[in-house]
């Protein structure tokens, strides 16, 4: 392949930018099998009916319970686990059923930092063979050689190119994430779905990556779906969050929106148990404690996913399903009850950026 | 590398009574030897731990933390590593002890939350029967009651549906599910040491709210100590008693958290407390990292390991740059290793770091 195969990027910058990436009821369902006939018992709903555009340039931090589906968001943005429904549309193209062989250009473009940095690098290769694979497997040539890109990507993400010839076990926690990195910026993509980035870093390095990340959106117009659990780093780095519950998104809205007038209790409830690194306050922090169980992505609880843990949940919780009502411009939750709306839902008028679900 | 030995002698009282210390680790040094050179990745460490205290380690990806708590467990025994130093725990020294014995206090005398969920989870074998297994090692139970209580564990670490969820293989978790099995393996014994790798990150906070009750839970019922190593300072502040830096192999400042947190002598740890973003501040636009790389840990910088990347160092040449500063009491209970004069840092902290945090 030659870069001229790559599809054309729009040129014209002037006109309303479409989204570079456009989700709508994103759907997976897991199959539970039992017996020799695999026969299809169940399924676990880890993703169901999700909705969202990502603009070109810009940074959606995806946030929520454990188990609630963002891997399995990403994955499927990434072609890298077939949806059970829905359609996602990236730079204008439908790719929510291409093949392998159709996506390969596209692989290109879009890049998957992993969650877990210990089962994502082949503990046989050098790490020199890792970061160097997009290269080969696009067949792109470099200016200095491959050997010389790679060992300058090692230095980007702070490792040293020392490095280069050795094996993943020998590396920390922290720095085979790094690794990670290093083969999602290789190519340069267009769309980055980051799985928990910098969860394995310490601070300093984190705030590097995060640095470097920022910088390299700058420089080259990338868009990132970041994935994590430290909503200090989300709000940072974030220019819209998507708060998941059990397979939906419950509220999605720009950064400050969501973190200073959250509408969601789930998203309230997420805020008030960040750990504070201040000594001083350990004791007298009021945090709201979630009761009872998560619920089950197999058997979900009917209307509001959340109610069962809600301590706002009236009967009408438990029968009408909240649709996603903008409350802000741009801030849609899914609650009868919000937070922060005393007035009712936001009437959009002319300042409104995203048109409220019908 | 030409290091005296001797120049270690003055990190720790070097007597050779038994320690008084629930966990006590003296000197110890873990190094691999490489195609490149040696590794040096715990290189003189030392520290004491007591039953019912919790000691959070922080500092540098790749500074030796998860290498010290495999070492504390045995784990390195039988891989070329090579272990020096002392590792008491309840009056035995484990370094010198034979596998086989270390491997029997595994699960109850101490167990360990894996960084790596995989490491501990054996792919093929259902999440259930791992727990099961773990159990009625050091319980004489029948395979029944070991499977209920594997069943209330999974049910207590936030697993949905327990019973159900018990015969699952690990890959059918989420990367949080995972962690929290593992979690429920190492705490289905009642642990006296528990040593906890990140527990936490792959958790969204509410449920890590759960988790760090549980560890308290378990340490107000049975005295446990717990070390809990971690990135993120704002469980350290929530759960440590006692914090401890850990920089290239070696400890550079240990005291309690609150000590650490509203008075930090050393200059890598103000570079730690700068770096992070605050929900409990305002958004910066930009945030500010410790200048430099990690430092090799095959050829680590003479001197202070981290005079390359120190604001500071000026103020500590030429010290800095030959000698290698020991950890020192500043203040009861609060040991620092940097050359500079205890009131200077303290000069610094108050006028040039704590203003800007
Ligand atoms: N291959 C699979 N087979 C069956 N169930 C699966 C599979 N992969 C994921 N799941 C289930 O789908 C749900 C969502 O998983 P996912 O990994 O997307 O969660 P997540 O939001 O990324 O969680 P975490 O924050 O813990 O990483 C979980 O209940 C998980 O058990
Ligand atoms: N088997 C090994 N062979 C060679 N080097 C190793 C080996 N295991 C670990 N190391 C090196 O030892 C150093 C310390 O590793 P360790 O895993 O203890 O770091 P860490 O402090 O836990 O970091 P993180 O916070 O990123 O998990 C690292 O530089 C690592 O590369
Ligand atoms: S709809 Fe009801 S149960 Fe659901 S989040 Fe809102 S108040 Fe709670
Ligand atoms: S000894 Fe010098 S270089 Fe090392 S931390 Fe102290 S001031 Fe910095
Ligand atoms: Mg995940
Ligand atoms: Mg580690």
């Amino acid at each position: 392949m030659t870069i001229s195969d790559v599809s054309p990027r729009p040129a014209d910058a002037g006109a309303p930018r479409p989204p570079l990436l456009e989700v709508t009821g994103l759907t997976k369902h897991f199959p539970i099998t039992r017996g020799v006939l695999r026969r299809q018992i169940g399924a676990v709903k880890a993703v169901d009916g999700i909705d969202f555009t990502v603009a070109a340039g810009e940074t959606l931090g995806l946030v929520g319970e454990s188990g609630c589906g963002k891997t399995t968001t990403g994955r499927m943005l990434t072609r890298l686990e077939e949806p059970t429904g829905g359609r996602i549309v990236f730079d204008g193209r439908d790719i929510t059923h291409l093949s392998v062989a159709r996506m390969r250009p596209l692989r290109r473009d879009v890049q998957m930092v992993f969650q877990d940095p210990y089962s994502s690098l082949n503990p046989r290769h050098t790490v020199g063979t890792i970061v160097g694979a997009p290269y080969r497997l696009q067949s792109v040539k470099t200016e200095h050689g491959t050997k010389r890109a790679v060992q300058d990507l090692l230095e980007r993400v702070g490792l040293s190119p020392e490095h280069y010839n050795r094996y993943p076990h020998e590396f920390s926690g922290g720095q085979r994430q790094r690794i990670g990195i290093a083969r999602a910026l290789a190519l340069r993509p267009k769309l980055i779905v980051a799985d928990e980035p910098v969860s394995a870093l310490d601070v300093s390095i984190q705030a590097q990556v995060i640095n470097l990340l920022e910088d390299l959106q700058d420089e080259f117009g990338l868009t990132y779906v970041v994935i994590a659990h430290d909503l200090s780093v989300v709000r940072h780095i974030s220019d819209r969050v998507a708060v998941m519950y059990l397979g939906h998104i419950v509220e999605i809205g720009p950064r400050q929106a969501v973190y200073e007038k959250p509408q969601h209790p789930y998203t309230s409830a997420l805020l008030s148990a960040v750990p504070v690194p201040d000594v001083t306050r350990r004791d007298n922090r009021e945090r709201i404690r979630l009761q009872g169980d998560p619920p089950s992505p197999i058997d979900p609880p009917p209307a509001c996913p959340f109610h069962t843990r809600c301590w706002k949940a009236q009967e009408v919780c438990r029968t009408v399903t909240p649709p996603l009502v903008e409350f802000a411009p741009g801030q849609r939750a899914a609650c009868h009850f919000p937070e922060n709306a005393p007035d009712g839902p936001y009437e959009p008028g002319t300042d409104s950026i995203v048109a409220p679900a019908s | 590398m030409n290091r005296p030995v001797e120049e270690w002698a003055s990190l720790v009282p070097m007597e050779d009574d038994a320690p008084t210390a629930f966990l006590d680790v003296r000197d110890l040094r873990i190094h691999f030897p490489t195609d490149d050179g040696l590794v040096k990745s715990v290189d003189g460490l030392s520290f004491t731990l007591e039953r019912g205290r919790t000691l959070g380690i922080v500092g540098e990806s790749g500074s030796g933390k998860s290498v010290t708590s495999l070492g504390i467990l045995g784990l390195h025994k039988g891989q070329h590593a090579r272990i020096s130093g002392q590792v008491w725990l309840d009056g035995e020294e484990l370094v010198g002890a034979s596998p086989e014995h270390v491997r029997r206090l595994r699960g109850k005398k101490m167990a360990m939350i894996f960084q790596d969920p995989l490491s501990a989870m054996h792919p093929f074998y259902k999440v259930g029967d791992q727990i099961v297994e773990a159990y009625r090692v050091h319980n004489e139970v029948s395979k029944k009651q070991a499977r209920k209580h594997a069943i209330d564990m999974l049910g207590r670490v936030g697993i949905p549906q327990p019973s159900e969820r018990v015969d699952d293989y690990p890959h059918q978790f989420s990367g949080g599910m995972r962690q929290r099995a593992m979690i429920a393996m190492a705490l289905s014994c009642d642990p006296e040491l528990l040593i906890a790798d990140e527990p936490t990150t792959a958790l969204d906070v509410t449920v890590q709210a759960q988790i760090l009750d549980l560890v308290r839970e378990l340490q107000s019922e049975f005295n446990s100590a717990v070390m809990v190593i971690t990135h993120d300072l704002g469980v350290v502040a929530e759960l440590a008693d006692d914090i401890l830096v850990m920089y290239a192999g070696k400890a550079v400042e240990q005291g309690s958290a609150r000590e650490l947190f509203t008075a930090a002598e050393h200059p890598y740890t103000w570079g730690l407390l700068s770096s992070m973003p605050r929900l409990d501040r305002d958004r910066q636009d930009r945030l500010v990292p410790i200048a430099g790389s990690p430092p090799s840990l095959i050829n680590v910088p003479e001197g202070c390991a981290f005079h390359p990347r120190c604001r500071f160092c000026e103020l500590s040449a030429p010290r800095s740059l030959t000698e290698v500063p020991v950890m020192t009491e500043t203040s009861p209970g609060h040991r620092v290793a940097c050359h500079l004069e205890p009131a200077e840092r303290r000069r610094l902290w108050a006028e040039e770091v704590q203003p800007l945090l």
